[in-house]
């Protein structure tokens, strides 16, 4: 158990942001679809920029993680139906309840208790698309 | 100090503890990648009778669950000890403003949407909306294999086409539930 007291921490640390940045608000997601400010792409573009940075720097040098073991980022599997569509789903109920899963959590920690719906479905969701995988393109 | 962390986080400080995030996962050996844990608590639930992609050892998963329980801690303490008096309200643009007042969103007076976020959100419909907007979201990010974290900012930041499809998936869904359903729900 105590080996898992860092991810509680980076998840602190994260859930944090998400709120003071205002990412977990539905106010900015619409804000984000309406093109009516930079906030959001500013966010995603600076977080993009340093993972980028990152990654080339893994690369680069070879950098292994804090055990030793070289740092190895997996590739999606190639393809595109699986990730239109499904990026096109998830982005209905983005827009729609203006969380995604981190911010579901984050608002739950915050005191909106409305978030709980939101969480069932998601597991709901998750859990219609194990059942019927095999039947949907990918 | 205590000012600037009251206030409202500016986009590139947020957007560089987003990478900063990234980076802590990546030489942790793990990867960032949130909706993951829906699948783990599907399979916790003794999903993985119903469907083999539920079949497996969600302990491999515990580091993702502390994450999420981390986030759900990081929610408390930024509204509770991080946020000015009376609570921050997003001060989002005035166009945008005026566009969801004629859809029923009164000017922000909280974090999020009184209408939909307040305290009756379990009477009428708004239970079944908000219902339905976490399925989408559950079903979408497993149908694509990612979310926001684990498409846009790892995907992206490691140059993975499949990744930049699905963001533009987000984005398709994204603008015609805001432009073409949300006037049809609410107009």
């Amino acid at each position: 158990m105590l080996r898992l007291i860092p991810y509680v921490l980076a998840g602190s640390f994260f859930g944090v942001i998400m709120y003071k940045s205002e990412a977990a608000s539905w106010y900015r997601i619409q804000e984000m679809f309406r093109f009516g400010s930079f906030h959001m792409y500013g966010i995603i573009m600076v977080a993009v920029g340093m993972g980028a940075l990152g990654y080339l720097l893994i690369n680069k040098f070879k950098l292994k993680d804090l055990k030793g073991q070289p740092i190895v980022i997996p590739d999606k599997a190639p393809g595109w139906k699986r990730y239109l569509l499904g990026g096109l789903i998830f982005g209905l109920g983005w827009a729609l309840t203006g969380a995604c899963p981190g911010p579901v959590f984050v608002n739950l920690g915050a005191g909106f208790l409305s978030m709980l719906p939101v969480a069932v479905g998601g597991i709901l969701g998750t859990f219609l698309y194990g059942v019927f995988k095999d039947k949907m393109p990918h | 100090m205590i000012e600037f962390l009251t206030q409202p986080w500016p986009w590139w400080f947020s957007g560089a503890m987003i990478g900063l995030t990234l980076w802590v996962m990546w030489f942790a050996g793990k990867t960032f990648g949130f909706s993951g844990n829906f699948r783990t608590m599907c399979t916790m639930c003794g999903a993985g009778k119903a469907a083999n992609f539920f079949a497996f050892d969600w302990k491999t998963q515990k580091w993702n669950l502390a994450f999420l329980i981390g986030a759900t801690i990081g929610g408390f303490l930024a509204a509770h000890f991080l946020s000015p008096e009376g609570g921050q309200i997003p001060a989002i643009d005035a166009g945008v403003q005026a566009q969801l007042q004629g859809l029923g969103f009164a000017a922000p007076a909280a974090y999020q949407p009184l209408e939909w976020y307040g305290e009756d959100w379990f009477l009428g419909g708004t239970l079944w909306l908000l219902l339905f907007g976490g399925f989408l979201i559950g079903f979408g990010s497993r149908y694509s294999g990612g979310c926001t974290s684990g498409h846009a900012i790892t995907g992206l930041s490691s140059f993975q086409l499949p990744s930049l499809i699905a963001v533009v998936g987000f984005f398709i869904g994204g603008l015609f539930m805001t432009h073409v359903i949300y006037p049809w729900l609410l107009g």
